[in-house]
């Protein structure tokens, strides 16, 4: 925690003790409405997704009652669906993709701040420029090189496109930690006759809310992604959890109880993680893009 | 220290991994489209330079043209709704969030403000499609059906699911606002709603500029929401075509039209430039206005 947060917190606490105010109360009657309405339609659809289909329509808002209560959705998903090997993939893309984009963002983040040299900056501007480069519209050269490498329908051609996506973003991010060490300790350890590498090894600890803010950046739009596994893993055995969700709502658009419980499988997890990383992910985000 | 020649050479060690498969799976493949937009490429005679006859049939063969002037247009009127309710929604919440009443609160309201950003387009989409269908009755008129209202229904759903965006830019950046100016303010005897838009808001007005502009790229590259919705030939009658959609038609084909690589890497070259000009323009704006101040 640095200075501000114990700050920050300890002015938090003060506040809890302050009396209910007019003003106090509006401030929070009005976040009320808006938590509202951002979790209100994913609570319905998780609500929706344990009741039977005339409950569902019966009542919409109403929780589910010892009566209404089925799991007959996420029985047929099962069956039907592909959800094993969905999340699978979408486990496999995006854990590679988080562990390529850390390791490989933060060994040129830590280069471009170590060595002043001009193709430094010069490097960095070039990551930079990447975080406004849209990179679905290399699609079609995307798609030969895949087919020319034999990668075609392969979780690795994600990986690489989502790693190639994520970097620039990563390497701006490192680098404002990277910036943060103390250049004393550097040289204290090259004093020592460390090599670069482990000199390396030795700030890293420093920086690790960076690495926890690059991950938590990196697992967003990797796993909601359906534009590249539409394309470029499509086949049923490399569907990913989005586009795997897409397929069977466009396939079962009239069995409620599968549909909604398909929606909530989706959603859950990521929601969880960002639940319990909102703090790495607000600060890269924010950190991140304020070049 | 170390010699200019070391630096050089560790430098490339640590951010050549980086970097090669930044450029072979991002710049190269946005560049190959580039240069292949001048080519002929499907033809039997292997690659043929045409010219700038692919942005030829963009622009004037009539059904072509008239489908990317349509779509172009929807993107911007994408783009424009999403500023419009975005931001204020977003100052409004940050606004609330920083405002000293919420005490330890303030962090749970902030993640649960964020969750919708947080879903795939996939799940915001149906959620929304089946919340306003008839048969739940929460709306008698088919909102996505109907030409005038479908785009922007669909723009309002994306607009919920990333109002936690500007919300957090903004929220970060009245955080850094120094305590001393709010409570010097104070001191002076103005109240919250004075020191918010004398003090608070002059200094993080910058920041309406970057989010400005990363909605502007972020709402040219939209795609994924409309396509969950519609699919790749959005109706009605195309009112909810846009720019990621005429792309993606292009190059991979759909019910009625063939698909044709060249005219995809001129869409896309457009797309590109599009952005780029924009961004370009923002960037060059902003350099000179910080100029001009620390003059």
């Amino acid at each position: 925690m640095s200075a501000q947060d114990l700050t920050i917190s300890a002015s938090r606490r003060r506040q809890d003790r302050e009396p209910w105010t007019v003003e106090r109360i509006i401030v929070h009657a009005l976040l009320i409405v808006f938590v509202l309405l951002a979790i209100g339609p994913v609570l319905i659809v998780i609500i929706n997704s344990l009741k039977t289909t005339p409950a569902i329509f019966g009542g919409p808002f109403d929780l589910p009652t010892a009566k209404t209560f089925s799991l007959e959705g996420y029985k047929r998903v099962f069956t039907r669906g592909n959800f094993i090997v969905n999340y699978r993939n979408s486990l496999v893309v995006t854990v590679t993709t988080i562990g390529l984009t850390v390791v490989l963002s933060t060994l040129a983040a830590f280069a471009l701040v170590e060595y002043r040299v001009r193709l430094a900056s010069l490097l960095g501007g070039l990551f930079v420029l990447g975080i406004m480069l849209p990179i679905r519209l290399g699609t079609i050269p995307l798609i030969q090189m895949m087919l020319a490498w034999r990668l075609m329908d392969t979780l690795a051609a994600l990986i690489l496109v989502y790693t190639a996506m994520s970097i620039p973003i990563a390497v701006t991010l490192m680098v404002t930690y990277f910036r943060t060490v103390p250049t004393d300790l550097k040289e204290a350890a090259r004093m020592d006759g460390a090599s670069e590498l482990r000199t390396f090894w030795i700030v890293l600890p420093l920086v690790r809310p960076g690495l926890a803010a690059v991950a938590a950046l990196t697992m967003l739009p990797v796993w909601n992604d359906l534009w590249f596994p539409l394309i470029l893993a499509p086949s049923r055995q490399n569907q990913t959890v989005t586009l795997g969700v897409q397929q069977f709502v466009g396939q079962f658009m009239n069995d409620y109880p599968a549909l909604l419980a398909a929606l909530t499988l989706g959603a859950v997890p990521l929601v969880l993680l960002f639940t319990l990383f909102s703090r790495q992910f607000i600060s890269g985000l924010s950190k991140g893009y304020s070049k | 220290m170390i010699s200019p020649a070391a630096a050089y050479r560790n430098l490339l060690l640590f951010v050549l991994p980086a970097l090669a498969v930044y450029l072979v799976f991002a710049v190269l493949p946005l560049a190959t489209s580039i240069v292949m937009s001048f080519f002929q490429t499907s033809g039997a005679s292997g690659d043929v330079f045409v010219g700038l006859a692919n942005y030829e049939r963009l622009f004037t063969h009539p059904t072509i043209s008239a489908r990317f002037w349509n779509a172009l247009l929807n993107n911007m009127q994408y783009f424009a709704i999403h500023l419009i309710v975005e931001v204020p929604m977003g100052l409004l919440l940050a606004a609330l969030l920083t405002s000293g009443k919420l005490a330890r609160s303030e962090g749970i309201y902030r993640t649960l403000l964020f969750i919708p950003a947080t879903l795939s387009v996939v799940i915001v989409g149906f959620v929304w499609r089946l919340i306003i269908n008839p048969l739940w009755g929460l709306v008698g008129f088919p909102l996505l059906g109907t030409e005038s209202t479908a785009l922007t229904t669909i723009s309002l759903m994306s607009v919920w699911q990333y109002f936690g965006i500007p919300m957090v830019f903004l929220y970060s950046a009245l955080l850094a606002v120094p305590n001393e100016l709010v409570e010097a303010a104070n001191i002076d005897g103005a109240g919250g709603w004075t020191t918010f838009w004398k003090i608070k808001f002059p200094l993080i007005a910058p920041q309406f500029g970057l989010i400005a502009i990363l909605t502007y790229i972020w709402t040219f590259n939209g795609f994924d929401l409309v396509f969950a919705l519609n699919g790749s030939a959005p109706g009605p009658n195309y009112s909810t075509d846009i720019l990621g959609t005429y792309f993606y038609r292009t190059f991979f084909g759909s019910s009625g039209q063939l698909a044709d690589l060249d005219l995809g890497s001129a869409v896309a070259t457009v797309i590109f430039l599009t952005v780029l000009l924009v961004t370009a323009a923002y960037f060059w704006l902003i350099q000179r206005r910080l100029k001009s101040y620390s003059v």
